[in-house]
């Protein structure tokens, strides 16, 4: 099994060599076919792993292999691969979306200037995203952490030529930074403490009060428990940064500047599902108040994003936003104990939303060749406003997209409904139950709940607005509605079998009940014991008790609030009884807020960075005038006044003397002139007879 | 017989030091210049150092002696394999470096040097180096880094033939 | 071989055989030679002195940054001594006498 990881992890590396090395020569020759097969082949291994841990069905199952790699004899740091059916289920999940996104590329960036490149990268975007699931500790997770960042950043900036999509990348870059500081802190905060990385060994030596013990001594008299907070944040603070979380989730909107396969895969299922993966394994020692900041920060963005997602026009940005939202339920999920719950979200929304990513990808796959076919190059391919009535064009995109919709809005018989019902449970429950952790002690765990629900009913009318936006209604743009074709089918048929993963019972199975998520995956997958033992864990006993109960009752409302986002979407979006500009104007402020992002960018330009850079400048004017004019400058005054009157005493006295003296040496110089000549080893040699002399003088 | 091999390469040492002396072939100079670095890597050994004896072999003949063979090579028009060299001051330079050398073994065999009748014995002195070399000697060790870095900079701008 | 003075008395000759080189010889690469000399001798009396006076590992650290010095030093040397031979065809070091004018 470990043999397979290992061929899982490096395959893909080596489709990115091949591009890269090779890139001349298979220009125009079908080199994109060698990665796609190594993609494939991936799939193959990791289900052939899935099926060996179904076999087993032990939630207990763990396989570890490290090696040493730095030995400082003090201080060790192993690399390794652990496997936990986690990691396999993720690198299921990994290998369908990549191999699926591979050949979907095929034909979607056919042509393209950097077509063999585009693949290359997808390898080693592969290739360190496996890294990060399969990685065994802390740090060997932050190597690839930083890989995947790069990968993105490469992938994003695919199209450089367009300003709009390098500054992308690079805001990409610098966001997901800030938060990597934080996680980078933390590591170095628990493996000062602990002296590990791994994961395992860290909830151990936790769980046996080498924390409790060590922390104060550590940090300055710091309570043990406070600082398990801290670093349980601080390396959360990566997650943010990766997943988008509010507040540095700005990047992740403008990263739809790549091309769209790329949003599938990186920015909507696999990249920035890495920091809820990262929030999955450090679950056991996080502590009950890092748990309430997790949870409030996810839950704030699920809903914040949420309520920028019903604005936008761009197809893709609709579904940037969703993303972000859905990302904060998943977080949210992990930061109020229903571990299980956020895990099954990211599965199932990894594959409805690359679906619906890659389903957008073909309508504007085929906006953007009519438009070409028109010379048309000034409308936007990607504008909802410029499409509709496109389902009798594109039946099976729009088939694809109302499965994958009805998932994400959480309707039965979907898969987004169990783990979106899931998740809303615990938040019911974490708001009835828990007593621990500041959101509890302020009494403000109920507003989990609250925006729990809430992102669920907005979810319901955005994604529904998308699809009677661009495949309702009349054509608005009819020439260009002339000639949309459906996409061919190696385009489709990835599209295709993520609509089909995204049924319930594909994780249901044996059992087929739509209304509970009782199935292979919760026998397989289940929550880990909370190691900490400073202060107040977590219950997870009492927790999953209060799960059961709340399950009912959150269903029926989960299915209420849905109901009703899209409702709100068919009168408004598509039987036109309520008028979308009236509602807009009614609603003022609020419309504006929401399509402006509530000024987030804005905040971070005018609030951070500008006055950051007046900063800068101000202290620059004040060196100039002030620092140099009055100090450095006086003093150089100062010192002229003062050398004036030495300098007259030198004149006459001390120059006096140095005449003297010169004139004595020139006298020297004359006589000794015959031994300088210029020659170093005659120099060596009077050196050394100087020496010797020396040394006899000494001894005798 | 180790007693045995240690004088053998003992002598070894001080005949090709001298040869790379005294010689007048500079070729033969060279090539009795990689008797002395071979040699000095036997005494390494003897002296239970063995990464050194390693890295004496690596750098030494694999490295500086090739470095010089080539300078050899660029700075001489070699139509034989005959290239000789000369020195100066020769009697001049024999009386220094004789007192000199006086002076040192005056200075250091009569001492009484602590434990030099007690050595110790390493069994393996990688790991120690190692470990000294990211701990004690970690800022050390940087330096000697930047030093290569700008040595090789150097060297490469230096032997250009714009300068 | 189990004494030191034997070794301090090799390093004493190899010394000075280096130092002889460096003071008579007219090529610059057969001073360099000479160089190399002296920084071996001084590498065996570090490490003699590490086994049998200080039993401990600095001798041999102090002999690996020595080794370390003199690759750079051969490096820079050998470059300098290329420039000399482009700029006047020979390399003897009794004729670069430019330091006195």
């Amino acid at each position: 099994m470990i043999k397979l990881a290992l061929f899982i992890l490096f395959l893909p590396l080596f489709s990115f060599v091949f591009q890269i090395f090779s890139f001349r020569r298979f220009e125009e020759k079908k080199g994109e076919w060698v990665s796609v097969g190594i993609q494939f082949v991936t799939l193959i291994l990791s289900l052939v792993m899935l099926g060996m841990m179904l076999s087993k069905s032990d939630p207990n199952f763990s396989l570890e292999l490290h090696q040493s790699w730095l030995d400082l004899g003090l201080f060790k740091i192993d690399l390794g691969v652990y496997i936990d059916n986690i990691t396999v289920i993720m690198l299921v999940v990994v290998a369908i979306i990549s191999s699926l996104v591979h050949l979907y590329s095929t034909a979607y960036m056919a042509g393209d200037v950097r077509y063999s490149r585009y693949f290359g990268f997808l390898g080693i975007f592969t290739f360190s995203m496996n890294g990060i699931v399969l990685a065994n500790s802390l740090f060997m997770i932050y190597i690839f952490w930083e890989l995947v960042g790069l990968s993105s950043y490469l992938l994003i900036g695919h199209w450089w030529e367009k300003d709009s999509a390098a500054n992308a990348g690079k805001k990409a870059f610098i966001t997901n930074r800030i938060g990597d500081i934080g996680m980078f802190t933390g590591m170095l905060i628990i493996a000062t403490v602990l002296g590990t990385f791994n994961f395992q060994a860290i909830a151990e030596r936790i769980h046996d009060g080498v924390w409790a013990a060590n922390a104060g001594m550590l940090f300055g008299g710091i309570e043990p428990h406070k600082l398990l907070t801290i670093a349980g944040v601080l390396v959360f603070m990566g997650a943010v940064g990766k997943s988008a979380q509010f507040p540095l989730h700005v990047w992740l909107p403008d990263a739809m500047e790549g091309p769209t396969p790329v949003s599938a895969l990186i920015h909507a299922a696999t990249m920035v599902a890495a920091g809820v993966y990262l929030t999955v394994r450090i679950f056991p020692f996080l502590t009950a108040d890092a748990m309430a900041t997790i949870a409030f920060i996810g839950g704030f963005t699920a809903i914040y994003a949420a309520t920028i997602a019903i604005t936008q026009n761009d197809i893709k940005k609709v579904l940037a936003y969703s993303t972000v939202s859905q990302l904060g339920y998943m977080v949210m999920a992990l930061g109020t104990g229903a571990y299980v719950a956020g895990f099954f979200h990211l599965v199932t929304h990894a594959m409805f939303k690359g679906a619906l990513f890659l389903a957008s990808g073909s309508v504007i796959h085929a906006m953007h060749h009519s438009l070409h076919h028109l010379n048309d190059h000034e409308t936007d391919p990607q504008d909802m406003r410029n499409m509709g009535g496109l389902r009798t064009k594109m039946p099976i995109t729009f088939g694809v997209f109302m499965v994958t919709t009805a998932a994400i809005s959480g309707i039965p018989l979907f898969s987004g409904f169990l783990s979106k019902d899931a998740i809303l449970a615990g938040t019911w429950t974490y708001a009835a139950i828990v007593h621990d952790g500041w959101l509890a002690h302020l009494h403000l765990a109920w507003i989990l709940p609250v925006f729990g629900f809430g992102a669920a009913a907005i979810t319901a009318f955005y994604m529904f607005r998308l699809i009677f936006m661009t495949f309702y209604g009349e054509a608005k743009q009819p020439q260009i509605f002339k000639h949309i074709k459906e996409s061919p089918k190696v385009m489709t048929i990835p599209l295709i079998v993520l609509a089909i993963l995204s049924m319930f019972f594909m994780f249901t199975l044996p059992s087929v009940n739509p209304i509970s998520d009782h199935g292979w995956f919760t026998t397989v997958v289940q929550s880990p014991e909370s190691a900490v033992t400073t202060g107040p864990a977590f219950d997870l006993e009492h927790f999953e008790h209060g799960m059961h109960k709340a399950h009912v009752p959150a269903m029926v409302t989960s299915i209420f609030v849905a109901g009703l986002g899209i409702l709100l979407s068919v009168l408004v979006y598509l039987l036109n009884k309520i008028s979308a500009e009236k509602l807009a104007a009614k609603l003022g402020a609020l419309y504006r807020g929401s399509y402006n992002k509530w000024y987030m960018d804005e905040f971070y330009i005018n609030g951070i960075i500008r006055p950051f850079l007046k900063g800068c400048n101000a202290v620059g004017r004040f060196d100039l005038d002030y620092y140099d004019h009055y100090l450095i400058n006086g003093w150089g005054r100062n010192t002229k006044r003062t050398s004036k009157g030495v300098g007259m005493a030198d004149d006459l006295i001390v120059d006096g003397a140095v005449n003297f003296a010169g004139i004595i040496f020139q006298w020297l110089g004359w006589t000794l002139k015959f031994i300088q000549t210029g020659k170093i080893q005659n120099y060596l040699r009077f050196v050394l007879i100087g020496a010797a002399l020396l040394y006899v003088v000494n001894v005798f | 017989m180790a007693d045995f091999i240690f004088w053998v390469i003992w002598a070894l040492i001080v005949a090709s030091a001298a040869l790379v002396a005294f010689g007048n072939n500079l070729i033969h100079s060279v090539f009795a210049l990689m008797g002395t670095f071979l040699g000095v890597a036997g005494i390494y050994i003897f002296l239970n150092a063995d990464f050194l004896a390693v890295t004496q072999i690596v750098v030494y003949v694999g490295g500086i002696l090739v470095l010089l063979v080539f300078g050899i090579m660029l700075t001489n028009q070699i139509s034989t394999a005959q290239i000789s060299q000369s020195s100066v001051q020769k009697g001049l330079g024999l009386v220094v470096v004789l007192g000199v050398a006086a002076i040192i073994l005056t200075a250091v065999l009569p001492h009484d040097w602590v434990g030099s009748t007690l050595p110790m014995e390493f069994t393996d002195t990688v790991t120690g180096i190692g470990n000294l070399l990211f701990t004690d000697y970690l800022i050390l060790f940087e330096i000697a880094s930047v030093l290569l870095l700008g040595a090789l900079i150097g060297a490469a701008t230096l032997a250009r033939k714009e300068l | 071989m189990d004494h030191l003075s034997s070794y301090l008395v090799l390093s004493a000759i190899l010394f000075s055989l280096g130092l002889y080189t460096v003071i008579t010889r007219r090529n610059a690469v057969a001073i360099l030679m000479g160089v190399e000399l002296i920084l071996n001798a001084a590498n065996i009396n570090f490490v003699a002195f590490s086994k049998f006076v200080t039993h401990n590992l600095d001798g041999h650290l102090m002999s690996v940054f020595i080794i370390m010095l003199a690759a750079a030093e051969a490096a820079v040397a050998l470059a300098i001594v290329l420039n000399l031979y482009n700029d006047r065809g020979h390399i003897n070091v009794d004729e670069a006498n430019a330091l006195k004018q």
